[in-house]
């Protein structure tokens, strides 16, 4: 069931502004074009480590 | 030369700005080899690979910084090192100044309800979780990392698909939205024609020609190049499809993707024929048949298919797309002029592309000419090079691969392993012409054509010397309006002596009339 | 049928919200503090025997001993604090916390903090004053006898005041400090002028002869960090109510005995997660090298576990003329909080940053997404016992500690 109406009417129809999580080019560019950006100071989630990734996913069930 | 290490724990940079720092400091004198890098398992390969290993590289997370180079001596790595902070530092004090920056995309998005899509080019194995989030919070994600599982594709466009919201990806390298190039693309001007692609380069050639003849888009959405595979069936090109169908201003829709499995294409040309508008399909390299089947526009090549949307969008029969749209004594006029000077045996074409959408396309008309065309990443298996550093006979080479692009940076941003390549196979004396495409926009190198320059000179040199004519030809994806304006571009090949065709179809078409001597 | 961690956490960060901390008395610890007993010295962080102890926490135990009549002198104390004949209790056992070694023993009066929203009740000794002082690990003479003096005149005085005055809101108070340029851990000069000021009108009317009264206001004056020990026991007071709640991934205690240091999750009833006490970074005092530092030492980081103290190091940017840093660098500690913590404090408003309230509530899971842990301020002190404050600083808790304890509570609660 699709609500087509949400990319017209949240995305199409409004202002742009987006946030950016990795390559700060990207966010560079946009600023460069007059679209309000958000950068997001983002690492490596849980450091990278697998394990711990993996016990922080088992937990998302239990939300 | 003795190895040298230093770790900096928890100090996480991008690995667009870590692979600039390496360059720079590779070019350092003493430096012989260099590694600067976040501690994934994928640069610790690395740095056994390229001999920097050492042992206080044991126990580095992801979060920690490696710099670990091959110097002359201690004092060599003490400067080189300072380099390195102090390009480092110079990252940091822009962002000094600013506001502190959310931490996490949760926090990105508690604090601007209003933000509408995010964009998420972090590594592969990270992604999924991001877009995710980001979709969970009714966000639209532009996906542009690669390396995601076609399990997690998947699972986030059916969550998208569920909440009414895009996913434009994984491994979406252009969109255009509301005006905006996002990542890789080019300014385009606002015009009547929606776009939805599953093809990156696709996308800016087809986009950008729509430009070039006066006409302009209203979006151009990505949809990363595996949705239209059957483990996925196409959810967001359909998606697409339908926002587009829905937008008061867009009266043409232009599809771009290489050729779906079937029943993967009927869905979709169901739904384009539903949305009751003009609908142009290009699937590169498929038949006209299925396409004629439901009433839609086929074209057979990217040129053809934007072509036939701008007519279209005047209200226009969609005539095929001249061979090509320069008056036919001009090319007479090109063919003589470069064939001229070549010995007989220069017969074969060297296509080094770096968009993967171009360089299929120019492997394709090139087997219908040729019968075969060998690459790194061919349309057949028996016409694989065995070494892909080595072309034979005709080659096409998509230098954006991954085997190219393993801890550097993409062709179209550094044009360093092209410009080699391209005196490599200036000394090849049975290569006639050098096929390049030169991609402009947002993402791409600040100036491609100047990158490459001094290579195409010294090559058509290495040529003369030897008593033949290297003939140079190439097509400028890009637009006026680009970051690197496209008559600048233009003017700069062809003071170097490239033949600059209008788009990469026309370049193919030259580059193999060149060859074949008319 | 399984827990839900949002609603758990949910519950916990309402009851730190609810809680009124607030002073109703004082008394003597053997009279009011649960489980206490005459051979039993109660001391910060989590569980350590006499042999692992660090110097300053020894020394604390050495002065306590001889304060408490157990021992004569040094060489006493010693023989019998590693004879296996004292019980060493962690205050937090005893719903309790004490600052720096935190050593108390039973005849030492403690303040009374009831979080009356809960009717849970937290004590705390009061604060010596700087330099050489019991809970620095110092044990002469001089110790003893201002121990003495506060058991012999400033308990009395206090507690025939609070008699007169009624309770005193110390969630009032913290609000108030936190807008005057304290953070209520290593700042507490506005929270102890506050305070003065609160009780002095009644102080005058008990019954002590002048110069008592004003010995005792002279103490308070003279010291700087009094108010601390009503902000650690009124911050114990509010993270106890949020205690043992099943599923909740939120941080009850954060503690260290110079040794190690220690945290507990509400959801995981009593069970310390233990790692090494880390070495502070900051300034130090003229004279003192890094060389002469204890590592990490203290109950006081109850108050970033209640939402303050490091956490609101952006109301008191003067602060890093101590620890260190730059005004902007306060400002952006408090801002990273803010990652790892599950909600805005209610009561406690930081004005600069447009009275948005304090990081409260640290969720073990977002410190381990995140890579962010949580940050303190703190007094640094001398590895020697008796010496003293060589310095104040930053330092985080050690990583292990977090990582072990959501290992923990994903084998209790993922079946």
């Amino acid at each position: 069931m699709i609500t087509i109406s949400k990319i017209n009417e949240t995305l199409f129809g409004k202002k742009l502004k987006v946030i950016n999580i990795g390559l700060e080019s990207f966010a560079e560019d946009l600023r460069k074009q007059g679209v309000k950006v958000i950068e997001v100071d983002w690492r490596p989630p849980a450091k990278g480590k697998k394990e711990l990734l993996d016990l922080l996913d088992k937990l998302e069930a239990l939300k | 030369m003795t190895v040298k290490t230093l770790v900096k724990k928890n100090s996480y940079y991008d690995s667009v700005t870590l692979m600039i720092i390496t360059n720079d400091i590779k070019k350092l004198d003493g430096v012989e080899e260099v590694l600067v890098g976040m501690g994934t398992e994928h640069n610790i390969a690395l740095a056994k690979d390229l001999g920097l290993f050492t042992s206080e590289l044991e126990g580095v997370t992801a979060n920690d910084l490696i710099i670990s180079m091959k110097v002359a001596d201690e004092g060599v790595f003490e400067k080189a090192v300072a380099k390195v902070e102090e390009l480092l530092s110079s990252k940091q004090e822009e962002e000094e100044g600013e506001e502190v920056k959310p931490q996490s995309i949760d926090s990105a998005m508690d604090a601007n309800p209003d933000a509408n899509l995010v964009l998420i080019s972090v590594p592969g194995q990270f992604a999924a979780r991001e877009a995710r989030k980001a979709l969970l919070k009714d966000r639209h994600v532009h996906l542009f990392s690669d390396n995601v599982t076609i399990e997690e594709e998947l699972e986030l466009k059916k969550l998208a698909h569920e909440r009414g919201l895009l996913v434009m990806g994984p491994d979406c390298g252009t969109a255009i939205i509301n005006g905006a190039a996002l990542a890789f693309a080019n300014v385009v001007a606002k015009g009547p024609i929606g776009i939805v692609a599953a093809s990156g380069t696709g996308a800016q050639e087809t986009s950008t020609i729509i430009a070039k003849n006066g006409s302009g888009i209203t979006q151009l959405i990505g949809t990363g190049g595996r949705d239209l595979k059957e483990a996925i069936g196409g959810i967001m090109m359909i998606d697409g499809i339908k926002a587009l169908a829905e937008d008061p201003d867009t009266k043409v829709i232009l599809l771009v993707s290489k050729p779906p499995a079937e029943s993967v294409a009927r869905k979709v040309l169901d739904v384009a024929k539903e949305t009751g508008k003009p609908v142009v399909v290009h699937f590169i390299g498929g038949t006209a048949e299925l396409v004629n089947e439901y009433g839609l526009v086929f074209s057979e090549s990217l040129e053809d298919a934007a072509v036939k949307a701008v007519a279209l969008s005047k209200g226009e029969e969609p005539k095929d797309a001249p061979e090509f749209s320069i008056p036919r004594e001009k090319v007479e006029e090109i063919v003589k002029r470069e064939t001229e000077g070549m010995k007989p045996e220069q017969k074969y074409i060297r296509g080094l592309y770096s968009g993967g959408t171009l360089c299929d396309e120019a492997m394709l008309f090139m087997t219908r000419e040729f019968g075969g065309v060998y690459s790194n990443a061919p349309l057949s298996p028996e016409f694989k090079l065995e070494d892909s550093l080595k072309s034979k006979e005709h080659t096409v080479i998509d230098l954006g691969e991954d085997e190219f692009t393993v801890g550097r940076p993409h062709p179209m941003i550094d044009s360093t392993l092209r410009a080699e390549r391209i005196e490599e196979e200036a000394k090849d004396p049975e290569v006639a012409v050098i096929l390049l495409d030169v991609v402009l926009g947002y993402g791409s190198n600040p100036d491609p054509a100047g990158s490459l320059l001094d290579a195409i000179k010294k090559a058509k040199e290495e040529a003369t010397k030897d008593g033949r004519y290297l003939s140079v030809v190439a097509s400028v994806c890009g637009t006026e309006d680009d970051p690197q304006p496209l008559s600048e571009q233009v003017r700069k090949l062809e003071s170097a002596g490239v033949v600059v065709m209008p788009s990469n179809i026309q370049a193919v078409r030259m580059a193999i009339k060149i060859a074949k001597r008319g | 049928m399984g827990i839900s961690i949002e609603r758990a956490n949910k519950e916990a960060i309402e009851r730190m919200q609810k809680s009124q901390p607030t002073l109703v008395g004082l008394d003597i610890a053997g009279n009011v503090v649960p489980g206490m007993k005459k051979k039993m010295i109660l001391h910060a962080g989590p569980p350590i025997t006499w042999d692992r102890m660090c110097g300053p926490l020894k020394g604390a135990v050495i002065g306590g001993l001889i304060y408490e009549g157990l021992a004569k002198n040094e060489e006493e104390a010693i023989e019998l604090a590693s004879s296996g004949e004292i019980e060493f209790s962690p205050w937090h056992h005893h719903n309790g916390v004490g600052p720096m070694a935190g050593v108390a023993t039973y005849s030492m009066p403690v303040f009374i903090v009831e979080n009356t929203t809960y009717g849970n009740k937290a004590y705390c000794t009061m604060n010596e004053g700087l330099g050489k002082v019991l809970r620095y690990g110092a044990y002469d003479d001089e110790v003893i006898t201002r121990l003495k003096w506060m058991e012999e005149e400033l308990y009395p005085v206090l507690r025939d005041t609070l008699k007169l005055s009624g309770p005193i809101n110390l969630k009032n108070l913290i609000a108030q400090a936190l807008q005057m340029g304290d953070e209520c851990h290593n700042r507490n000069k506005a929270g102890t002028s506050l305070f003065i000021r609160e009780i002095a009108p009644y102080l005058v009317e008990t019954d002590y002869p002048e110069e008592v009264k004003s010995r005792v206001l002279k103490f308070i004056n003279g010291n700087d960090h009094f108010f601390l020990n009503l902000s650690m026991p009124a911050g114990k007071a509010t993270t106890q109510a949020a205690e043992w709640i099943e599923g909740s991934t939120i941080v009850t205690t954060m503690a260290r005995n110079g040794t190690d240091f220690g945290i507990r999750v509400s959801g995981l009833p009593e069970e310390w997660f233990v790692g090494p006490a880390l070495m502070v970074k900051g300034l130090l005092f003229p004279g003192f090298t890094d060389d002469d530092a204890n590592p990490d030492i203290g109950d006081s980081t109850i108050t970033e576990t209640a939402g303050y103290g490091g956490f609101a190091m952006a109301s008191a940017p003067a602060i890093v003329q101590f620890v260190g840093g730059t005004p902007k660098d306060a400002m952006n500690f408090t801002l990273k909080m803010y990652e790892i913590t599950a909600a805005e404090n209610d009561t406690y408003k930081i004005p600069y940053l447009n009275f948005r309230g304090t990081p409260t509530g640290i969720d073990i899971r977002k410190v381990i997404e995140k890579g962010i842990l949580p940050q303190i301020n703190t007094g640094i002190a001398h590895k020697k016992p008796g010496i003293g404050q060589v310095g104040a600083g930053l330092v985080n808790p050690p990583e292990n500690i977090f990582e072990d304890a959501l290992r923990a509570f994903v084998e209790k609660y993922v079946k």
